[in-house]
């Protein structure tokens, strides 16, 4: 440890910090710390009283922040240490990081570090909603943390913005927490969700409205109403008492705006490599960070792979070789991992395929050119919200160019 | 549920009534109060800074561009001055980030020794011209085209809401009273010796000797609804403003103004006293005095600006968008009256240096006020209030221990500075006006995280509440905190 207050320090105590954790230390790693500025661990599952985690790891449904305390008790049967109320204020150099808690203020050093930050939903502010700031415009999360931690409503009658999988989820919220939503409306032409989940809205007596936005928000002190518009130019009023923006999920990236660090093209999370390292040996990243968004399971076992990755004790040699930068062009809006460095993470660990996303819902043929040939090739049909997992071709990382080509059908 | 008492009877008279608890009413009853006048300030918003002085550019001017002899000129200066004379004892920070005027076209370079000239003939001394490449060397990080820039050294930071709030804060601490949802809806003045004001308000009757008018975007009704001589309307001039992430901030270590035109100083590129980057405002007619409302289109037009102007902040995120409203008027000048015969004082149309100037304009109001006759008996000292700091170069509570723990992530907010803001001599009286007070919120999350125990920690505080009630579900997750 040399010194160091720990060999790992995970920020970030959600699925993938915790499943890093464990991993690292079920590899050799001694001390093993996960920073959380929450009070409990779980992260964004904490908030979701309706959807069961814990299937795959831990062999049963959990809901709400009881998957969180299954969480602190694996890590805790690790070996892990855990830190509660602690906020990581900043990333210095070389595994050090800045923290703050009741305690005060100090900083912590480690061999590695792991950012585990997780992803949030665009806030109003960031999504550039026109009308008026009056309070009741909330995200899911919000809105689930009014009703999982505090027994409370923000409003009674929202319009809920958003298709995907997490819109319904809210509306989930809403209906067994006594709020009744007046419409969904998604700006696409239809609905993002994958069937049969779309007719949810409806077995609810909700209007789903595909190829609707909000033109305008009104209200003084609270939200009074908003006008809607279609694709054809018509507008109208619709009477409400909130807005509910879901979805459109950004990484919780503000350690590395901060420090300086470039985001991956489009602002999707981290420069990773195939062992989910940036862009110094100590510094390593899993989880929804990366991209967004998973199910918690998938950022557990995540964590779990890059946590087996930055155990097997890789050397700084690679940084040494320029990384080869993954390049893919709109409607791909993602790909993780984003850099290939040369070597490869032991079997088990690190990613072995790339996982990507579209932007918007798209037919026609996707391609993996690795040094200017055709590697791997699909057909389909994807929605943003479905993930796409690409194999990594062998000896990938002794390639000089790596991209994706993607062939849209007329 | 009005936040404060309605007046009462037994409240007596005031020497003076100032209407409007922006920016310049704070500043016009913390100069009465310190006088030894008994002030009343009537707020027809549920907090105070509720109008114009809620959105603004938080730069402290040095009035190197104001008209030459104008009364803006003098109360900027004024104004500024008693700022820095004031700030350490009321704990306001000042961020010496300067300013660059900066030029991007032939035409505008052009124009630039005229702008210093000015500058030097209003008493800005240390203004100076800096060629082309002397910016770059400093700000390599700038856009390209640029020809040239004036350096206002003076040009600073502060942060726009403790300020006024200390000033009302000292003003309650040498006794005056706060009214707020409280409207003016008529006054009549008894003329002779002795003479006094009746205030009808929306929530009851309240009299003084003198009024002040301070009423910003509502300044010429309250000159009409008290039978003043009006002189002037007020022109709703809407300014909408993008907030960067603090990311950005380290690109933009000056504020960075545009060459005027004639009828806006322009979009402002600026660092914030939080530690963010700010970009506006625009200059926008409208009839409308209460919406304030942001556009997608202008917000785009305003990022793409920042990013001609700043390339790197093309890759940082939104943090925050908001709109405030100028009370312009028919013309550029301040409209300040003295109403002599009538006990009144009308500041009005104070339009974009309100900020600078308002410690100015509460002197200058003072000074008016000495022509109607009659004194005050000076009060005894009293400390000013230590306004909390929110500013991000310099210490704040979550550095410490023993805080409550961090609330807002984000902006670093302790349970400890929220419960203090509700406790504190004027508590916010909606969730705009704790925000102001303690930034809960106004990080890049935007409350994702933070406003649900906001909601909770003000449940019965605010007119308008984070949460209509509590949820019909039986039962609460199990791990409620």
């Amino acid at each position: 440890m040399s010194g160091r207050d720990a060999d790992l320090l995970v920020i970030g105590g959600g699925p993938a910090g915790v499943g890093a954790a464990i991993e690292a230390r079920r590899r050799g790693l001694g001390r093993v710390v996960i920073l959380e500025r929450e009070e409990t661990l779980g992260g964004a599952t904490r908030h979701c009283a309706h959807s069961p985690f814990g299937m795959r790891e831990f062999g049963r449904p959990y809901f709400g922040g009881a998957y969180g305390r299954r969480l602190a008790a694996a890590a805790a049967a690790a070996g892990v240490e855990l830190r509660t109320g602690t906020t990581v204020t900043g990333l210095g150099t070389e595994g050090a990081v800045e923290i703050a808690s009741e305690a005060g203020t100090g900083t912590l050093s480690a061999e590695r570090v792991l950012l585990a930050t997780g992803a949030r939903e665009s806030s109003r502010a960031a999504r550039l909603l026109t009308g008026d700031r009056p309070v009741g415009i909330l995200t899911t999360g919000a809105l689930q943390a009014y009703h999982a931690f505090h027994g409370l409503l923000p409003f009674r009658r929202p319009v809920i913005v958003g298709s995907a999988l997490v819109s319904h989820s809210a509306l989930l919220t809403c209906l067994t927490s006594g709020v009744r939503p007046v419409a969904m409306v998604e700006p696409a032409a239809e609905p993002l969700a994958r069937w049969p989940i779309p007719l949810f809205p409806r077995l609810a007596r909700v209007p789903l409205l595909p190829g609707t936005e909000i033109v305008d928000i009104v209200g003084a002190g609270r939200v009074r109403a908003v006008r809607l518009g279609d694709r054809k130019g018509r507008t109208w009023m619709l009477d409400c008492d909130g807005v509910l923006l879901t979805g459109e999920f950004v990484p919780e990236a503000a350690l590395l705006l901060t420090s300086g660090r470039r985001l991956a093209p489009g602002g999707t999370g981290p420069r990773i490599d195939q062992w989910g390292q940036l862009d110094a040996p100590w510094l390593f990243a899993a989880g929804n960070l990366l991209r967004p968004v998973e199910t918690g399971g998938w950022a557990y076992r995540e964590g779990r792979a890059v946590g087996a990755a930055l155990a097997a004790d890789r050397v700084s040699r690679t940084l040494q070789t320029a990384a080869v930068e993954v390049t893919f062009e709109a409607p791909v809006k993602l790909v993780v991992p984003n850099l290939i460095r040369p070597g490869a993470p032991p079997p088990g660990s690190g990613f072995g395929q790339f996982q990507l996303r579209f932007s918007r819902p798209v037919r026609g043929r996707l391609a993996l050119f690795v040094d200017g040939r055709e590697s791997w090739s699909q057909a389909g049909h994807w929605r943003p919200e479905r993930r796409i997992l690409v194999p990594m071709p062998a000896a990938i990382d002794r390639a000089g160019a790596i991209g994706f080509r993607f062939e849209e059908a007329t | 549920m009005p936040i404060d008492p309605s007046p009462r009877p037994e409240d007596g008279h005031f020497d003076i009534a100032v209407i409007g608890a922006g920016v310049v009413g704070c500043a016009v009853a913390r100069a009465f109060a310190r006088e030894g006048a008994r002030v009343a300030v009537i707020e027809r918003g549920p907090d105070i800074l509720s109008g114009a002085s809620r959105a603004n550019s938080a730069i402290l001017h040095t009035g190197f561009d104001a008209p030459a002899d104008s009364l803006e000129l003098e109360l900027v200066k004024e104004g500024r001055a008693e700022y820095l004379a004031i700030r350490d004892g009321l704990n306001l920070p000042l961020v010496e980030t300067g300013a660059l005027v900066c030029a991007w076209s032939v035409a505008e370079a052009a124009r630039l020794e005229d702008i210093a000239a000015a500058a030097h003939a209003n008493g800005i001394d240390d203004v100076r011209l800096l060629a082309a490449e002397e910016v770059r060397r400093r700000l390599p990080g700038l856009g390209p085209g640029l020809c040239g820039a004036v350096e206002v050294p003076g040009e600073n930071v502060i942060d726009p809401w403790s300020a006024p709030l200390g000033y009302l804060g000292e003003a309650i601490g040498l006794g005056a009273r706060l009214f707020r949802d409280c409207e003016v809806i008529a006054g009549e003045f008894g003329a002779g010796p002795g003479g006094f004001w009746e205030l009808r308000t929306s929530r009851g009757r309240l009299h003084a000797a003198a009024v002040v008018n301070a009423a910003g975007l509502y300044g010429d009704r309250v000159d009409a609804c008290l039978g003043l001589p009006c002189s002037f309307t007020i022109r709703p001039r809407k300014g909408q403003f993008v907030v960067l992430d603090k990311a950005a901030r380290r690109h933009v270590p000056t504020i960075l103004l545009p060459v005027p035109t004639e009828i806006t100083k322009g979009v402002v590129v600026c660092p914030t006293a939080f530690g963010n980057v700010l970009v506006g405002p625009t200059a926008e007619e409208q009839e409308d005095r209460t919406r304030a409302s942001v556009e997608r289109t202008i917000l785009q037009g305003l990022l793409d600006h920042a990013a001609r102007i700043v390339p790197a902040l093309a890759e940082m995120p939104v943090t925050a968008v908001y709109a405030g409203l100028r009370p312009a008027t028919e013309a550029k000048q301040y409209r300040v009256a003295c109403h002599a015969g009538q006990g009144a004082i009308t500041l009005g149309g104070i339009r974009s240096t309100g900020l600078s100037a308002a410690l100015g304009l509460a002197r200058h109001a003072v000074r008016l006020h000495a022509r109607f006759g009659g004194g005050f008996v000076a009060p005894a000292a009293v400390a000013p209030p230590r306004m909390p700091n929110l500013c991000e170069d310099r210490p704040r509570p979550w550095q410490g221990a023993h805080h409550g723990g961090i609330v807002c992530h984000c902006e670093l907010v302790t349970r400890g500075e929220i419960e203090a803001a509700l406790a504190g001599p004027v508590p916010p009286g909606d969730f705009a006006g704790l925000r102001r007070r303690t930034r809960a919120g106004m990080g890049r999350c935007q409350g994702f995280h933070c406003n649900a125990t906001l909601a909770a920690m003000t449940r019965g505080r605010f007119a308008t509440p984070l949460a209509v009630g509590p949820t019909d579900a039986e039962t609460i997750a199990e791990d409620a905190p």
